[in-house]
């Protein structure tokens, strides 16, 4: 029981997740700053964000749903927060693992972009209901190419736990280099899923304002901004356990310095790609995903169907 | 919800892709445009009307102010009107003096657009970078005017400050800075893929169209409308001065992306073949202070497009009338012909592609009745009545205040 809370309370759970969440949110933001030759915010500044934002005064619009209003954020929250207990951190095993938690992961992942879409929907402002159903198309677009590309990875590995692939690509490490397309279709699909640019079009600040957040501020808008950074954390584990499979089998401490390491890798590189492009319409947004993503996602399966077959196990 | 199964989405008065307040109403079908309407009248400031109640010299600042961008374009505007009317002949020092600083507000201007545009689309890192580099030629603008917006530089009869050779220097090393930059613009206006998908196809208006709609500078440019004030009709320096007129057949934004990029190389070209010829002379003449009644149109190809002013004079120290047309105006009425079957996202793009001006735009404020959509229309004396009345219930009375001050002189 005392296991289970700690687990859950400080580590993997809410208080690393949340202290990492700044971090992250620095990082990126710093990265982005500093690639658009600009100097950046100090290290506090998403903490004092975040103080700020809990402090002020809470504005429900009337003609929203208060109830949904307020219940989305936090389970926003919990969802992308619960998904990092069943990915290896600490290692080859995760807190909780079992044989399918592959797909428990992908589906807590989802729920995020829900809570977008129902709080947006019920803040009932043209431009949040715009947002809420672009957030909902994009979900369409991105999802597939995503689940393709993990689901290709778990095929070539044999099993449907993130720790039992984590554990197998360390053992054979010369594996990872195979699913290279998959890393970088599942980091463009994440791209996505974060809703940064080129595929921040549901909060296309130019053409709907904040899109679902429209309405939002004070503390849900602050439990919302924290959701996205603890996503981002738990998207950048999943690919790291997924297709980063490096440095496993080290000391604990090593172990732990490795997944930090990969994580900003990952953080750096959307970082990077949020730099170098212009926000995609909804429509090319979509072409893109239909048409290149999931076509390369697809022959990523059907190359490790077909290594599967060719390889000695 | 409507009935046509439309959602009407307002762009405006405030929203962030909106440097100004103008209203924008949008009938969207899913994320298609079936439907706009423009409203202007949002941020009019009376300044036509306040020219008429002070001196020529004091309206000078006034008109300078009506856009906070291309300052120079207006003052310059007004005082070759009110110059023409006097029958003042400029040295030609002062000549060359307001094109370099014309030519310099347009590569500040331009570059000022570009990151607007980038923003527009999303493209933040195409803005940091622009503003970045426009802040070389804001920096020259203040050392040689003293300002970085409202520069000031334009009298009656001439200019009113000189450049030294130093300064000649900084600006020649200021246009080599800004033209490696430009180019490298051009490249990635070319060939960076996403800019390419977000600006290719948009907002198009047609050679036809664009005529008939009356476009003026680079929106009409980008339409293959070879027009340019500075060339047809030449005022200031332009006529002793060697460029081409940028003109495209795109019809999209793409082109009007283009025309600006290529009338900043040519900008670059101008500036230097100014500070070269820039002859020696007196850069002003003694203008007098009661301008001869007359009446005249002065033209002056801004940033934006042609910008046109209109003046006239009573023989007393004020103008009797001053009229101004702002580029913006002339293109405002394309919009929502380029939004014509577009999609939402599109719209700031397209907006931002005129290079909008609104404050400079309105003339008049028309308030409506949302109850029962009647106009109201007030005339010019209920409106001053109504002001003296507003003062007199505060204890200030214009009518013994006026005696007293005409008692004092």
């Amino acid at each position: 029981m005392l296991r289970a809370l700690f687990h859950i309370l400080i580590f993997p759970g809410l208080l690393f997740l949340f202290v990492f969440g700044f971090l992250a949110e620095y990082a990126d933001r710093k990265l982005y700053a500093r690639f658009q030759n600009r100097v950046g915010p100090p290290w506090f500044q998403p903490i004092a964000d975040f103080i700020k934002l809990i402090s002020k005064e809470e504005i429900i619009p009337e003609e929203a749903d208060s109830l949904v209003f307020k219940l989305m954020p936090i389970f926003a929250l919990i969802a992308s927060s619960v998904a990092i207990l069943y990915i290896p951190i600490l290692g080859e095993r995760a807190v909780y693992a079992f044989n399918g938690d592959v797909i428990v992961v992908l589906y807590l992942l989802t729920i995020p972009t829900f809570t977008y879409f129902l709080g947006g929907w019920y803040s009932r402002s043209v431009y949040s209901m715009i947002g809420a159903v672009r957030s909902l198309t994009q979900l369409f677009a991105y999802e597939v190419p995503l689940f393709l590309c993990i689901l290709a990875s778990a095929m070539l590995a044999d099993t449907w736990s993130i720790s039992g692939i984590a554990a197998f690509y360390s053992r054979h490490l010369g594996y990872w280099f195979c699913n290279i397309i998959g890393f970088g279709v599942a980091l463009v699909s994440l791209l996505g899923k974060l809703e940064k640019v080129p595929f921040d079009i549901p909060e296309a600040e130019t053409e709907i304002v904040a899109g679902s957040f429209t309405e939002y501020n004070g503390r849900p808008l602050a439990f919302f901004r924290m959701s996205f950074n603890i996503e981002m954390i738990t998207g950048a584990s999943l690919l790291s356990a997924v297709f980063l499979p490096f440095g496993l089998n080290l000391h604990p401490a090593a172990v732990f310095l490795c997944y930090i390491l990969q994580i900003f890798f990952i953080i750096a590189a959307i970082s990077f790609l949020r730099a170098l492009f212009a926000r995609l319409r909804l429509d090319q947004m979509i072409n893109l995903c239909w048409k290149y993503l999931a076509p390369l996602a697809f022959l990523q399966v059907l190359f490790n169907l077909i290594l599967k077959v060719v390889l000695p196990r | 919800m409507h009935d046509s199964g439309d959602v009407k989405i307002p762009i405006g008065p405030q929203h962030p892709a909106l440097k100004e307040p103008e209203s924008f109403l949008i009938s969207l079908r899913g994320e298609k445009i079936t439907a706009s309407s423009v409203r202007l009248g949002y941020n009019h400031r009376g300044i036509e009307k306040a020219c008429e109640a002070r001196t020529y010299t004091q309206d000078i600042y006034l008109i300078e102010r009506v856009c906070g961008i291309c300052s120079h374009s207006h003052s310059t505007c007004f005082v070759q009107a009110v110059e023409e009317i006097a029958g003042l002949d400029i040295p030609a020092r002062a000549k060359y003096l307001r094109t370099l600083i014309a030519e310099l507000e347009r590569i500040h201007s331009h570059l000022l657009w570009l990151g607007v545009a980038g923003h527009e689309i999303g493209f933040d890192t195409l803005l940091m970078y622009t503003w970045r580099d426009r802040e070389v030629v804001m920096d020259i603008l203040a050392a040689l005017t003293g300002n970085r917006v409202n520069y000031g530089i334009n009298t009656i009869g001439g200019v009113r400050r000189d450049i030294n050779a130093k300064q000649k220097e900084e600006v020649l090393k200021a246009m080599d800075i800004l033209e490696t930059q430009t180019k490298y613009y051009i490249d990635l206006a070319q060939n960076e893929t996403t800019l390419l998908k977000r600006l290719q196809g948009v907002g198009v208006l047609s050679h036809d169209d664009a005529q008939r709609l009356g476009a003026v500078g680079p929106t009409g440019r980008a339409s293959g409308i070879d027009r340019d004030t500075r060339k047809d009709d030449p005022y200031a320096a332009y006529g002793e001065l060697d460029f081409k007129v940028i003109s495209v057949n795109n019809n999209d934004v793409y082109g009007r992306t283009l025309v600006r990029l290529g009338e900043l190389m040519e900008s670059f070209n101008l500036v230097r073949q100014v500070i070269r010829k820039l002859p020696e002379g007196a850069i002003s003449v003694k203008a007098p202070r009661k301008i001869p009644a007359g009446q005249a149109v002065s033209r002056y190809e801004a940033p934006r497009g042609e910008d046109l002013h209109f003046v006239r004079s009573n023989g007393t120290d004020k103008p009797d009338r001053v009229k101004v047309r702002a580029p913006t105006l002339a293109n405002i009425q394309s919009v929502s012909k380029m939004l014509e079957d577009r999609y939402l996202a599109d719209m700031p793009i397209v907006v931002a592609a005129i290079d909008p001006c609104f404050s400079c735009t309105d003339r008049m404020v028309a308030l409506r009745d949302t109850q029962n959509r009647k106009k109201n229309t007030v005339p010019w004396e209920t409106i001053r009545l109504k002001g003296i009345k507003w003062y007199k219930d505060k204890g200030v009375d214009f009518a013994s205040l006026n005696k007293k001050l005409s008692a004092s002189f």
